[in-house]
């Protein structure tokens, strides 16, 4: 079976006045049906573009420069928008980070639901309806019934992000992006929108691909991660051995700077400096100038993912390890 | 070593009422909210206490309070064994404001676009009569910028030119200025990616150590309260539900609600330790459940959670706001 999602040797640029910024280079990886693939790593490290450029919602003068974007095998990068349009939704769910941005707050949410599944599922409008209360109690919402009538600012956050994953999933897509789904939210919020997300696309049989900046969220929530920096894919692999065996010097910065529940440190490890500007990448590896394990050939050629453990790393310290 | 900072019933109500012609037109009543609503603790010479919760239980507003941003409406805030309150509004308030100082949450929003680091750093120097004259200003503020891990040459630049960790130094830089006692951080590292947020916090305890700062720090990230508190108050809808030493509460958190912050956190280890899913949410702050505010998300609330309210009171060794706990129910 191919992979649900095949995202090869991807690149996004920016054409400015003063150049072209490469926002993201080369990246490749693969989505599994049913799969949760987590993408962390700090702002700016092109995890959030990586979710648009799937979507096709990449904001201009932002275009996919190179590289390709397969869907259940067949090209969706070079799709004409009105096709893109209909792919977006039905098989192509979107989360965004503020559940209030993403809801009309000018409809009440049976509107936008009811108008949602109709767009992708032939159901006349009583239909749609019993459609959006079924999946609204899917999504935890207490009265469903009534509730259905109220508009967006009638809900808390964490009911809001409840709605906007109704409203991802009423097309039954097989992909779902959700991009930092829980970061607007309180700790406790947090706890129970993981869980609901993580049941349903159980249930639906969607795939997701988790964007956040939380190793915490990516722990709970996904079988394989992708560490982003500097708008390429650092390492990538199943997440206990990349939280437990990190393999990239950047993975192993990251995880040590976060601080641990279950151990006293007085110190956290830092990683010195902050990653470069897009207009400042440095030649070769672009970790070489905060990386304590630097040597020559890091400066000068760029590693592509190689085997490294039970991960796949961008970094020289693995070349012909295994 | 007493407390440096001593706060007793300190509560904080704010006017949330319609304006006047709705209230006259639509018969509504006046609103208030109980933001802080009689919270005491207080604060060792060199030691933090975090204050953690979820968003609108107060905490910011206690910050503000402490520093003198709001009055309160009641309670006290003693400082060095002077009441804040009558010390800011005498003539040594300069005096005062000195020895504390604030770091705020976004610095983005905190540093004036328009001034060099320079003006930044040297405004409390030059407000407070610290330094005279140019030479002797720049090299303080260099002085100060070397000791958060920024070049003396930075001044020369605007906030625009830095990272968010590098700006949140800069205010670090900034608060330090006056060589205070009391440094009050609401939120500092929030706003930054997590390897960022380790260079802060450690620059945070480095200073605290060379120079005896005494730290409130307000967050709604365990881990990181973990990392740097010494005690910590956990605040639920502008009360303190728990009280107690990081060791105690990290290990035997007594409260139900310190509880379930604790099983919320994702387990980034891994180590599939069991915990009981999070329950609903906060309930409006404008019209809190009587009795014990925390019921209708307890699994352990019976009738006398619902109508009387706990007082914090010490239960071996740390203080607790909880029914449950005081008839050793849970």
């Amino acid at each position: 079976m191919p992979a649900l999602l095949e995202v090869k040797n991807l690149r996004v640029e920016f054409p400015t006045r003063r150049g072209t910024l490469v926002a993201l280079d080369d990246v490749s990886f693969d989505i599994e049906p049913g799969e949760i693939l987590g993408v962390v790593g700090e702002s700016g490290a092109g995890k959030s573009l990586t979710g648009a450029a799937i979507i096709g919602l990449l904001d201009p003068p932002g275009r996919v420069a190179a590289g390709e974007i397969r869907f259940q095998g067949r090209r969706i990068d070079q799709l004409p928008a009105e096709e893109m349009r209909r792919m977006r939704g039905r098989h192509i769910g979107a989360i965004f980070q503020d559940p209030l941005t993403s809801l009309n707050p000018l409809f009440t949410i049976g509107h936008q639901l009811v108008e949602t599944i109709q767009a992708h599922l032939p159901l006349d409008a009583a239909q749609a309806r019993r459609r959006a209360v079924e999946l609204l109690k899917e999504t935890g919402i207490p009265a469903a019934e009534a509730r259905i009538d109220q508009y967006p600012h009638q809900f808390s956050g964490g009911m809001r992000q409840r709605v906007v994953i109704a409203l991802a999933l009423a097309g039954n897509p097989q992909l779902i992006v959700a991009d930092e789904p829980t970061t607007a939210l309180d700790v406790s919020i947090q706890a129970q929108i993981i869980a609901l997300l993580k049941r349903l696309c159980r249930e639906h049989g969607a795939a997701v691909m988790l964007v956040t900046h939380d190793m915490g969220v990516i722990a709970e929530a996904c079988d394989r991660v992708a560490v982003m920096y500097a708008g390429r894919v650092a390492e990538i692999g199943p997440v206990h051995e990349v939280i437990h065996a990190p393999a990239h010097p950047y993975t192993v910065g990251l995880m040590g700077s976060i601080p641990a529940m279950d151990q006293d440190r007085e110190r956290l490890l830092q990683i010195d400096g902050a990653m470069p500007r897009l207009n400042a990448i440095p030649p070769g590896c672009a970790f070489n100038p905060r990386c304590p394990q630097v040597f020559e050939r890091c400066r000068v050629a760029r590693p592509d993912l190689m085997a490294a453990g039970a991960t796949r790393a961008a970094c020289w310290l693995h070349e012909g390890a295994s | 070593m007493g407390a440096l900072v001593e706060v007793r019933d300190l509560a904080k109500t704010f006017d949330v009422s319609a304006p006047w012609l709705n209230r006259v037109i639509e018969r509504r009543p006046r609103q208030h909210v109980h933001a802080v609503d009689g919270v005491g603790f207080s604060i060792e010479r060199g030691t933090t206490l975090a204050l953690v919760g979820e968003s609108g239980c107060g905490k910011s507003t206690v910050a503000r309070l402490l520093v003198g941003l709001h009055a309160p409406s009641g309670g006290s805030v003693r400082f060095d064994d002077r009441d804040i309150a009558q010390a800011l509004s005498g003539r040594d308030a300069p005096a005062l404001r000195r020895r504390m100082q604030m770091i705020f949450q976004d610095p983005y929003a905190s540093l004036n676009p328009r001034w060099t680091v320079l003006q930044i750093v040297g405004e409390p120097l030059v407000e407070h009569g610290l330094v005279a004259g140019a030479g002797p200003l720049k090299a303080r503020v260099g002085e100060l910028l070397q000791s958060v891990g920024l070049a003396p040459a930075d001044m020369e630049k605007f906030p625009h030119q830095f990272s968010g960790g590098q700006r949140q130094r800069i205010s670090i830089a900034r608060a330090l200025a006056t060589e205070p006692e009391f440094l009050v951080c609401d939120e500092p590292t929030s706003a930054l990616d997590v390897s960022v947020q380790a260079q802060v916090l450690n620059i945070m305890k480095d200073l605290q150590r060379s120079r005896g700062l005494t730290y409130l720090f307000i967050s709604h990230n365990l881990a990181v309260v973990r990392h740097v508190s010494d005690r910590v108050g956990v605040m639920y809808l502008g009360r303190i539900v728990e009280l107690a030493d990081k060791r105690d509460i990290f290990a035997v958190p007594r409260h139900p609600y310190t509880r379930m912050l604790l099983d919320a956190i994702p387990d980034i280890a891994m180590s599939g330790r069991a915990r009981t899913p999070v329950q609903g949410e906060v309930p409006n702050p404008l019209s809190p459940p009587g009795g014990c505010t925390f019921h209708p998300r307890c699994p352990h609330a019976n009738e006398r959670c619902k109508t009387e309210r706990p007082a914090l009171s010490e239960f071996k060794g740390v203080q607790v706001a909880c029914h449950a706990v005081a008839e050793g129910r849970i």
